[in-house]
């Protein structure tokens, strides 16, 4: 699979051309680039509020300034169609979770607050009535892999913004290749 | 419909298939290549690492993609349907080049125990462990002729345990990047021999080709300067120059199909609009790599083969084997990355035979390079996969690790296999392969060894902090994926004889790491092109007695 679009070659034709008609290419071509909303503007923050203690910001960007919650969405909407309700499942339980342990939404809780609870998720110790056995520590390394895929693959995907995780590591970006030899 | 008949028909058009094509096609004969996947370019891909071959988890760059394809795994003792971005589907490219499109390019000729172990050895309980038919003294010119035509940096004069050969490499060995001259330095005063590896890459300009101009990726990627030497830019190439051979791409085989008296008669197979085609040839080469060869035997029934072509004693699919990769990580104080590509550039063969107790064992080397999201995977074992402390980690030993890492030589075991599927067919209706075993207990002997060997390495380099990586127990498979149509002098035990002929079915021939019966302790890729270039030797000079006809 040419992974160069989602529409085929010919189907790109198809609409350019019926948009060329009506006038509206530019529209029509920057619509279809856009994802689908896959989230809720809740679940969003929940993701970004994630990718943050997955990867807190500091002298460098933390997750959420690095776009991870973009990378997940555009992802959700190809490759991670399949882990679609993994997430709109994990997410309530999670806060499921922390209203049941902290009378809280996850959002409203400290910092340290939402670490413990990624804590306890990751060692499957989540109420088993809310997450059933395991599922708890899967879901929460789905996140986690997925955060470090946004954080720290090509910006191409929608995370990584301005390349924050390459400048960190001390990676030249553009390569020029055979040139930026430290 | 039937297409015009040609002399053969060849079915996959990787490291094997792009050889014999070549091979066959120069002297003299028609030849249909088919290739499921397409031809690829740099541009398509760029340098993306959730794409690459290394990682695969949106996908894979250079084919089988998502939508189209499946394997079933036994996993935890439970069939499980997986995806070909999934790493238990253990895949290897589909595009033409196969593998050699975006492989890392190590060019290992195999030992001479490589090809006795079973006489050297002895066979361990549980395995199906073998000499082969084929001597390294008669293969060795062919690893020269594959080391000619398709392209090797190396020094043939610099690993002491190499066995011998008639001619050195046609270009120079790749300088050391700077984590190597550490290692070079470390491995001599504990009595290693280190010397650079053998790459199938062009280290000066060569072949109509520019040389490596040592970017931060190789290994998984398409290179962006076409200094990697595959069989898509040398042998494949020269094939349709020869006017004898047509490539034809997407085209997806279903069956072999034989006639009444037992002899291959073509294949059928899916082209890109999905219509059927049926392409009948003098004889049929497959080359689909170690699980899709053995799923189209198996395919390929019939009256006269009721279990598949080749597969009267239920050889077909067994001794599925690749690589376990082991070694060791270590931390340093200092940096030790340059940014230097491919990264792998020391080896040490000390190991590889001649260990205490164990049968044979494995190269080591450097690791290729770094890549940002497979090393935030990576940790000491008492180091956090994630938050704060995994952050520091990843910013600061980025530039400050060494990993040394090799392939363990496998005991093949005869339960592990290719099947079909009963159950699941892939996109065009055709059961899918289904992997099923395990590892012998052997191999974590030697995984063990090897691995306290990287970490003596590494201490002695420097490292601060290192632990040993060390794998699993499950089913070998993977790029590596070799041994399921086994080659034998005895009908009974193995599916090609020593020519890579089938058996019982004098025109069809299985060219790939299929016919492997032992994997070696080395990537395996110029064995499987120096065996292409023998079965090819043979087979053009029957054809010019004219025994296919």
């Amino acid at each position: 699979m040419k992974r160069k679009s989602s529409l085929s070659r010919r189907k790109f034709l198809q609409v350019s051309t019926a948009a060329a008609v009506s006038g509206n290419l530019l529209l029509s071509c920057a619509r279809n680039r856009q994802p689908e909303s896959m989230l809720t503007a809740h679940e969003k923050e929940l993701v970004e509020a994630i990718s943050d203690q997955i990867i807190p910001p500091d002298q460098d960007a933390g997750g959420k300034e690095a776009g991870v919650v973009n990378f997940i969405e555009i992802q959700l909407a190809g490759p991670y169609k399949r882990f679609q309700n993994d997430y709109r499942g994990g997410l309530a339980r999670l806060e499921a979770t922390a209203k049941a342990l902290r009378q809280k939404s996850f959002l409203d809780l400290s910092f340290d607050q939402q670490t413990e609870l990624l804590v306890i998720l990751e060692g499957n110790q989540a109420p088993a009535d809310i997450w059933g056995s395991g599922e708890a520590g899967k879901f929460f390394r789905m996140v986690r892999d997925h955060c470090m895929q946004g954080y720290y693959g090509s910006p191409r995907h929608g995370g990584n913004r301005n390349y924050v995780s390459w400048k960190m590591l001390n990676l030249d970006y553009p390569q020029v290749c055979g040139r930026n030899l430290t | 419909m039937s297409l015009p008949h040609v002399n053969a028909v060849v079915i996959g058009a990787g490291a094997a298939g792009g050889i014999v094509a070549k091979e066959l096609a120069t002297a003299g004969m028609s030849v249909v290549l088919l290739e499921r996947g397409q031809w690829q370019s740099f541009d398509d891909h760029d340098h993306d690492e959730l794409i690459s071959q290394r990682v695969t988890v949106l996908g894979n760059a250079f084919g089988p993609d998502n939508l189209r394809y499946r394997r079933v795994v036994r996993i935890n003792d439970q069939w499980q349907q997986v995806l070909p971005s999934e790493g238990g589907y253990n895949n290897n490219a589909a595009c033409v080049g196969g593998g050699t499109f975006s492989y890392g390019a190590m060019a290992w000729r195999f030992m001479e125990k490589d090809f006795k172990m079973r006489s050297t050895y002895g066979c361990p309980d549980g395995s199906s462990l073998d000499d082969w038919p084929v001597s390294y003294a008669e293969l060795e010119p062919f690893y020269e002729e594959a080391e000619w035509e398709i392209g090797v940096s190396g020094d043939g004069s610099s690993n002491p345990f190499a066995s011998p050969r008639r001619r050195q490499y046609p270009m120079p060995p790749f300088p050391y990047n700077h984590e190597a001259q550490i290692l070079e330095l470390a491995g001599r005063r504990v009595g290693f021999h280190p010397f650079p590896i053998p790459m199938l890459r062009n280290s000066v300009a060569w072949g109509g080709r520019s040389g490596c101009i040592r970017c931060r990726y190789c290994v998984g990627f398409a290179c962006e300067v076409n200094a990697k030497c595959g069989s898509h830019n040398t042998v494949i190439p020269k094939a349709l120059a020869t006017g004898n051979c047509k490539l034809r791409t997407e085209c997806v085989a279903k069956e072999i199909l034989t006639d009444d008296r037992g002899r291959a008669r073509g294949v059928t197979y899916f082209d890109a609009q999905r219509r059927l085609q049926v392409q009948t040839a003098d004889l049929v080469v497959v080359s689909g790599s170690a699980t899709e060869s053995a799923r189209l035997l198996l395919l390929s029934k019939s009256k006269l083969f009721p279990a598949g072509l080749g597969n009267r004693h239920d050889w077909v699919g067994r001794n599925l084997q690749g690589h376990a990769y082991t070694g060791a990580w270590g931390l340093f104080e200092n940096q030790t990355y340059d940014d230097v590509g491919a990264g792998a550039t020391i080896a040490i063969c000390d190991f590889n035979h001649g260990n205490p107790g164990l049968r044979g064992g494995g190269m080591l080397a450097n690791e290729f390079i770094r890549l940002p999201y497979l090393f935030s995977l990576n940790r000491s074992p008492d180091s956090p996969t994630w938050g704060k402390v995994h952050k520091d980690f990843q910013r600061r030993y980025f530039k400050q690790s060494i990993i040394i890492m090799g392939p363990v030589q496998e005991m093949p075991v005869f339960e592990s296999r290719v099947e079909l599927d009963p159950n699941v067919s892939d996109d065009w209706g055709i059961p899918v392969a289904r992997i099923s075993g395990h590892r012998h207990p052997h191999d974590a002997e030697i995984a063990r060894f090897l691995a306290s060997k990287a970490e003596l390495w590494l201490k002695e380099a420097g490292a601060v902090q290192t632990w040993l990586r060390l794998p699993g127990t499950g089913v070998s498979g993977g790029q590596h994926q070799a041994g399921t149509c086994r080659m034998g002098n005895d009908p009974k035990t193995s599916v090609v004889n020593r020519f890579c002929q089938v058996h019982d079915v004098d025109n069809l021939f299985v060219v790939d790491g299929s016919v492997h019966v032992n994997n070696g302790g080395f990537n395996p890729v110029l064995t499987i092109m120096a065996i292409a270039y023998w079965a090819s030797e043979y087979i053009t000079k029957q054809w010019k007695g004219t025994q296919f006809k």
